[in-house]
């Protein structure tokens, strides 16, 4: 059963066709890897997909079922995805766990303006930083954070909207190898609870671990899909990486 | 006048300083409430407090309207657009005579008055006046603050931080930014009742664009997203003029050095402490 299929989208930045004629199937449940070189369009993929830029044609179908041709970022949470982001995208003027916070209370205006947080907003949230080895930084801006530690904040925020559909855009890009592990065991963690993650990443060591299927994209195009080991073998796909 | 300024200083900081909309209007609330408290104190006969409520609901509504003008238009625009509302409501407050009365303004704008229980208030003092203006300080303070405190005031510094981000999440910031803007609105409305009733008199020329930049200043100097900021920065530039008399200034100059120390402290600022002295927010 796929829990996103694409059909046909198009994203053109004046004549750059950044997404181009794009038609794609995500299984539910598998940890999916998204690769190509830098302009392949990966990240266009995934702000297509959280709202963040406008889908010019073309549709996503989500869980078989739901088919938009149009996707407000505000509403990917009712469709149960959230996102990181390439660059860092934080509250920076705003302490770690305000960071979290943010994502647990209230949506409404009328419920938030009532509502600090419940106690257990704040466990919640604890609990995530001691997850990804924050809990120290707690009440410190986030700006003052390291750029391994900002990544993980980051995560740790995505993985408290508690969604069935990850998307990570380059979550490994900067990290040392202690992060990188500590990121790499929470996505086995999502794949174990039988959650769909979209993963861009450049380091095909870490695809290969942790991907179930890859997509190549080029130029906006798929170029080839598969098995990891099988699709990284493929010519098209190595010269696409390294020229011809 | 000091606490008028602070209650326009801490409604400006909720929009300014904790969404990072810099909002150059708020003297056109300020004014919506002053000329709102005395038409209608005035004409229709209804005392002080219910004028005063009816000018914060009309300047609420006005507030929602430019709101949802305002949606439209982020950062540098964002700026324009509200200097431009604020040319428009001065442009009205000088130009409908048959309601405003021009450049005359209105005069004798009765005093509060409190007749409850056998207790009875008489606002003509000054002394009572400060202490009823210094009593609503207070509580648009604890407001401010309650709401500053809150999920939701935790969602307009989210906003202001990275509004994009914060949709991702679930939030459609419209909806906060237009209740914030609404609330200031209000807020300030309430600073122009007073106003009006401290003087007796409301006239257009308080409602002027510098009006605007002077209570933009007031809270850059006393710290961006800190209330307590607000009073410090309403404190020191009322306090200024009377300062300089007290160096030595005539009034005349005293009256026109404030424009340029107002200035020369905004640069400097700018330069050496952009979040303010108490901020917790830099532009």
């Amino acid at each position: 059963m796929n829990i996103i299929e694409v059909k046909n989208l198009v994203k053109n930045f004046g004549g750059v066709y950044a997404v181009n004629d794009l038609s794609l199937k995500i299984p539910r449940g598998k940890v999916v890897g998204i690769i190509g070189p830098n302009g392949s369009g990966k990240s266009t993929f995934v702000n297509l997909l959280s709202g963040m830029v406008e889908i010019n044609s073309g549709m996503v179908i989500f869980d078989d079922a739901e088919k938009l041709k149009k996707i407000k970022p505000y509403e990917i949470q009712d469709l149960s995805i959230t996102r990181t982001f390439q660059e860092v995208r934080l509250f920076e003027q705003m302490t770690v766990i305000d960071n979290l916070l943010v994502v647990l209370t209230s949506r409404s205006v009328f419920g938030s303006f009532f509502e600090v947080h419940k106690k257990y907003h704040l466990e919640e949230a604890e609990k995530m930083l001691q997850r990804v080895g924050l809990e120290a930084k707690k009440n410190q801006l986030a700006k003052n954070l390291s750029y391994g530690q900002r990544k993980l904040l980051e995560i740790a925020r995505a993985l408290l909207m508690k969604t069935e559909i990850y998307l990570f855009d380059e979550p490994f890009a900067g990290l040392f190898y202690a992060m990188i592990k500590t990121v790499s065991g929470i996505i086995k963690d999502l794949r174990k609870e039988g959650k769909t993650v979209i993963l861009i990443e450049h380091n095909m060591d870490l695809i290969r671990e942790l991907s179930d299927y890859v997509f190549v994209m080029d130029e906006g195009s798929l170029l080839a899909e598969g098995e990891p080991n099988s699709v990284l073998k493929k010519k098209s796909v190595i010269e696409a990486y390294l020229g011809k | 006048m000091f606490s008028i300024y602070a209650i326009l200083g801490v409604s400006l900081n909720l929009v300014v300083g904790y969404t990072g909309l810099v909002s150059v209007t708020q003297a056109a609330f300020y004014g919506i409430g002053a000329y709102a408290t005395a038409l209608i104190a005035k004409t229709a006969g209804f005392g002080f407090f219910s004028s005063m409520l009816i000018g914060a609901i009309v300047a609420g509504l006005i507030g929602l309207l430019i709101g949802l003008v305002l949606s439209k238009f982020r950062d540098d625009y964002y700026v324009i657009v509200t200097v431009g509302f604020n040319i428009i409501a001065y442009g009205i407050f000088m130009n409908w005579h048959s309601l405003t009365r021009g450049p005359l303004g209105i005069v004798a704008v009765p005093r509060p008055k409190i007749d409850l229980f056998g207790l009875h208030l008489d606002f003509n003092n000054n002394l009572l006046f400060l202490a009823l203006v210094l009593v609503f300080l207070a509580l648009i303070y604890f407001l401010a603050r309650f709401i500053a405190k809150s999920s939701f005031g935790r969602v307009l510094k989210a906003i202001r931080e990275d509004e994009k981000a914060i949709q991702v999440f679930g939030y459609n910031a419209f909806y906060f930014k237009l209740a914030i803007f609404v609330i200031s609105a209000g807020m300030a409305a309430v600073a122009g009742s007073f106003f009006a009733s401290y003087l007796r008199f409301t006239s257009p020329n308080t409602f002027v664009l510098m009006e605007s930049i002077l209570i933009l200043s007031m809270i850059i100097l006393g710290g961006l997203a800190n209330l307590k900021g607000s009073l410090l920065g309403a404190f020191i530039l009322v306090l200024l003029p009377e300062l300089m008399r007290f160096v030595g200034f005539p009034n005349e100059i005293a009256a026109e050095m404030r424009q340029i120390v107002y200035g020369v402290i905004l640069v400097l600022l700018m330069i050496f402490r952009p979040s303010g002295i108490m901020g917790e927010y830099k532009l």
